[in-house]
This record gives C-alpha cells, structure tokens and sequence, in this order.
C-alpha cells in the first residue's frame, strides 16, 4: 500500500481570536496540487486573516495547520503570496524584472553579482506569465492586470507549490480579471501546484475554481461551487435565510426576508457587474 | 585651456589645505546620503529624515556648550531620535507624521534655547551659523577619520541588508510574506540613516542637510528605473553638487561683492546646485516605458 500523497496545505479546526472577537471558527480545508481553491466571503469575513494565518503572519488560537503533512514551520518558505494592497509611486525605480528577480532571494544578506543564470530564470519567469512584453518597464507605471502579473511571477519564480492570493481581482477591469484567471488556472494544470485565491466576488473566478471554501461569520462552508452556493448551505451558514439567484451564470447572494440586511453579503456588488456588462 | 580653467578656478584651489579636507569630507557625505537618502525617498520617509536632521541643530548646540566636536553632538541626538521613532513607530504611516512633527516642534524649541545659551556664554559669535547651515572649510584635520568611519558602517549597514531592504522599502507585505525580519532590517536602515543625516548636518549644517539628502535621490529617480541606476546617479549629482559648490565657494572669496566679504557659504552653493539639478530632472519627460 501506497500512503496517498499529503495535501500540500491542510487546516484542521483553526480558529483565531482577535481583541476578543472570534475572526474564524473551526476552519477545516485542505488543497491538493493542481487544484485552484476560491476563498470567498464578504469585506471582514476573515479572508485575509486565515491568509495570513498560513503565511504564519497570525498565530491560530486553536487547531492547527499542516504545510505538505507537516506543522508548518516558523518561516513561510514554500508558499508564493501575492498581498492585496500593491501600490507603488510610478516613479519608483524598480523594473518588473528587479520585482520578480527579488522573489529569488529577498530574504537573503548581502549584494547579489550580477549572473547570466539569474537573468535567464527571471526573463522564463516573465515569459511563463506573459509579462515578457514589460519587463524593463517601471512597476509603478503598469496597469493593475500587469502588475498582478508581474507579482506572480514574484511569487512563483522559486517555484513554490502552494500560492496564495488576496483579492488579485479586486480594481481590475473585467478583461483584466478574465485574463488573470485564465492564466492561474493555466499555472495550475502546467505546474501541478495549488492555488487559494480569496475574493468577495465569485462570479470572475467561476469558470476556473475547483473548490470553494465560503467564510461567513467567521465559520466556513467547503466543497465544489454546485455543492456550497446554495440557498440551504448558505443559509445554514450564515444562521438566517438567504437566496442564491442565477442570473445569466452569474449568481448572487442575497439576504433572504428576516435577514440582517442584504448588502453585507451580497457576492459581487449586483450594480457594478451590471454596468460592466 | 589652462588658461580657461585659471578663469574659472581661483590659484591655489588645489593646494590649499582647507580645500582639500573639505572635498574629502564634502566627497564622503556625498556618498552616505545619497545611498541612503534612496531608501528614505523609497520608503517614502522624507519628513522623517528631514526631522531627523532638524533636530540635530539641539545635538549640534549642545557640543559646543559641552566643549566637543559638533559631529559628536550630531551623532548622538541623530541615534537617539532615530530610536524614538522606531519606538513611536516610523513604519505607521498615519501616525508617524503627527508624532514626528511634535517631537521636531519640542526638539527645535530646546534648540533655540541651547543656541542662545552657546551665543552669551562663549565668544564664538560664529558657532549658531555653523550648527545651522554648516561650514565646510573650518574642518579640523581630525574630522576626516570619524567620517570616514561613520560613513563606511552606514554603507556597510545597507550592503548587508541590500535586499531585504529593498523588497521591505518596496511592499512591507510582500517583504513579511517571504520572511524577511522587516522591523529588524527597518531599524538597521534607521541607524544608516542617523549617520547620513549626522554627516550630512556636519557637512551643510543642521537645517540645509535634508537638501543632501533627499534631493540628489529625488532627482535621481525621475531619470532611472533600475535601483542601483537610482543610487548610482544620486552619487553623481550629489558628488557634481559638492565639488562645484565647494570651488565656488573657494572662488567667492575673489569675487568684488559684496565688499569687505570672506566669502560666500559653501552650503548655499551645495544647496543651490541640488536643487537646480532636481529641476533639470523634472523637466525630462518619463520615458516610454516599452
């Protein structure tokens, strides 16, 4: 008999309190290679917590998390991070090349030599994420699509299995978003890793995930899209009624009648989509 | 052609001593900030760095009331302040400014006392000019050895923590996601930056040294957008500033105005020079970036 291989990344019963507030609640997942998980939940849900939860940025107040069937260690080694606030001055100096050429060994001491090697993987890095076209251009000055791109390439060049993202999507323009997508599910399928991508707007990321993991109220829903994106799943969830509404393959979640209101969790802000399309 | 330059360097710039000790240290303090002065720009830290040297007029002041070098003075209230503000948290954007700005208020408040004290205890009428806005040819030949050694840890400082310094200057986030020690690496950067700013406050003086040590960075960012481009063409006009302001100034003590004058400052010279070197920077439009 053959163990079945580890999941690359498995939380067992996380919960993290902060300032006495319980932020997540008993979250269990795990992520296989060659797998894009979504991470979705509205503003405060917790995504970014349980984000930095598996970085080890935030200690977990209980269970725990095992990185390739391991405790993770201290250090997040091995595991590609893309943040969700980027902002760089156009007039930083500093190319897409030197952005993805510091994900090689930023946390190292000392100056780098110059070497042909280096080059060459940044250069196949760029490439592999289509980013070749800006590669002597100044970070500050790309578009929010080009940029994530060039993070990316940042995350990936040491070739980590596991890459997490926080709200790639957000303040990019509906082609953009199409484009980031299709290109992490390439990744994806191309390098067998495993990708958890939160996002408070389901909808771009559909065609692509695999999985979803739904945070509401700190407690978490897991499963394929058809199985967690529903009105009694998410109901149960969120411990009052909500409706699920296909709208030309779209869906929305809306607070069903009772409920607290249903702005807060509304999946896609229905009005934004609307003018886009 | 040695004609043309005897017009425009004054016999004996060379062989002056005076001179000579001000280009070696005007050559030195040109290079520590620069280099580090693109971490300050970067990290977007300029007040801070401007504080930093303002607040050094009180170290300034006190080593002439204590009878010590004004370097020393520099040195100890540039470490001292750099370490308040790690404490009050440099890193927090929002609250860095407001803490920064009412300890700079109080700092120059104990300044204008120790300066007023300085002025009628002892008899060097000269001693505020210089805590101020510095002087270049009134070095001692012992200045050149603690400069030199100040600058080379500071330069040390940021070889060492190259890397780690640029991603966290760059995205703290993407810098704490790698594992990078980012408060570790920020208070190594701080202590380069005490010593920029106490050469820099030797040098130009406690209120002009915040010209040296963000302008030729300022400038230089609008004509590079590689990092070490960046650094590189902060030395030169920094250098270009210095030298130039200094045989200026050697020449201003020809010039016929105004009478009865021992020469114009140095630091206006510095100053001006960097300040017309960031224009000339801006007017260049950004390149096309493909």
């Amino acid at each position: 008999m053959i163990d079945p291989p580890a999941d690359l990344l498995a939380l067992e019963g996380v919960g993290v309190t902060l300032g006495g507030r319980e932020v997540l609640h008993d979250v269990s997942f795990a992520l296989a290679p060659g797998e894009l998980t979504g991470l979705i939940g509205s503003n405060g849900a917790g995504k970014t917590t349980l984000l930095r939860v598996v970085l080890g940025l935030q200690q977990a107040s209980s269970g725990r998390v095992l990185i390739g069937g391991l405790p993770r260690s201290r250090r997040s080694a091995g595991i590609g991070y893309v943040p969700q606030k980027f902002e760089l001055d156009p007039d930083m100096p500093l190319r897409a090349r030197d952005l993805v050429a510091l994900g090689i060994d930023a946390q190292r001491y000392g100056i780098p030599l110059p070497s042909r090697a280096r080059r060459e993987a940044v250069e196949a890095m760029l490439r592999s994420v289509d980013a070749a076209d800006y590669g002597d251009a100044r970070v500050g000055e790309l578009s929010g699509g080009e940029q994530q791109r060039v993070l990316i390439a940042h995350a990936l060049i040491q070739k980590p299995r596991l890459l997490l993202l926080d709200e790639p999507l957000a303040n990019l323009d509906l082609r953009s978003q199409t484009d980031v997508v299709a290109l992490l599910g390439r990744l994806v399928r191309e390098e067998q890793i495993a990708v958890l991508i939160s996002a408070h707007d389901i909808n771009p990321l559909l065609p692509a995930l695999d999985r979803i993991v739904y945070l509401a109220g700190g407690r978490a829903a897991v499963g394929p899209a058809a199985e967690v994106i529903r009105a009694d799943v998410l109901s149960e969830l969120y411990g009052h009624h909500v409706d699920v509404l296909h709208l030309h393959g779209r869906v929305l979640v809306v607070a069903g009648p009772g409920g607290a209101g249903g702005v807060d969790m509304t999946l896609g802000h229905g009005d934004e989509t609307e003018q886009h399309r | 052609m040695s004609s043309a330059l005897r017009a425009i360097i004054e016999p004996g710039f060379f062989a002056s001593s005076p001179v000579q000790l001000a280009l070696e240290v005007a050559t030195a303090v040109a290079l520590v900030a620069s280099v580090i002065g693109v971490f300050t720009v970067i990290r977007g830290q300029a007040f801070a760095g401007h504080s930093l040297a303002d607040l050094n007029a009180t170290g300034g002041a006190a080593a002439f009331l204590v009878g010590v070098g004004a370097l020393w003075g520099f040195i100890a209230i540039s470490i001292s302040a750099a370490g308040a503000m790690q404490a009050v948290g440099i890193e927090r954007r929002r609250g860095r400014d407001l803490a920064t700005g009412i300890v700079l208020g109080a700092g120059l408040g104990l300044a204008a006392l120790l300066l007023y004290l300085v002025s009628t205890t002892s008899h060097d009428s000269g001693a505020t000019n210089l805590v101020l806005f510095g002087s270049m040819f009134a070095f001692s030949s012992s200045t050149i050895v603690p400069v030199v050694a100040l600058g080379l840890v500071a330069l040390a400082i940021v070889a060492v923590v190259y890397r780690p310094l640029l991603l966290s200057s760059v995205s703290p986030e993407l810098a704490a996601a790698r594992g990078v020690p980012i408060r570790l690496v920020g208070t190594l950067y701080l202590l380069a930056l005490a010593a920029a700013v106490a050469l820099s406050c030797l040098a130009i003086g406690a209120i002009l040294s915040t010209a040296l040590l963000i302008g030729p960075p300022a400038a230089a960012l609008r004509l590079t957008r590689r990092p070490w481009l960046a650094i590189a063409a902060a030395c030169a006009i920094a250098l270009t500033s210095c030298w130039v302001g200094v045989l200026l100034a050697y020449d201003s003590y020809y010039w016929d105005w105004p009478p009865h004058q021992d020469g114009w400052p140095v630091s206006f010279f510095i100053v001006t020079l960097v300040f017309l070197a960031y224009l000339a920077a801006r007017t260049r439009s950004p390149r096309s970036r493909r």
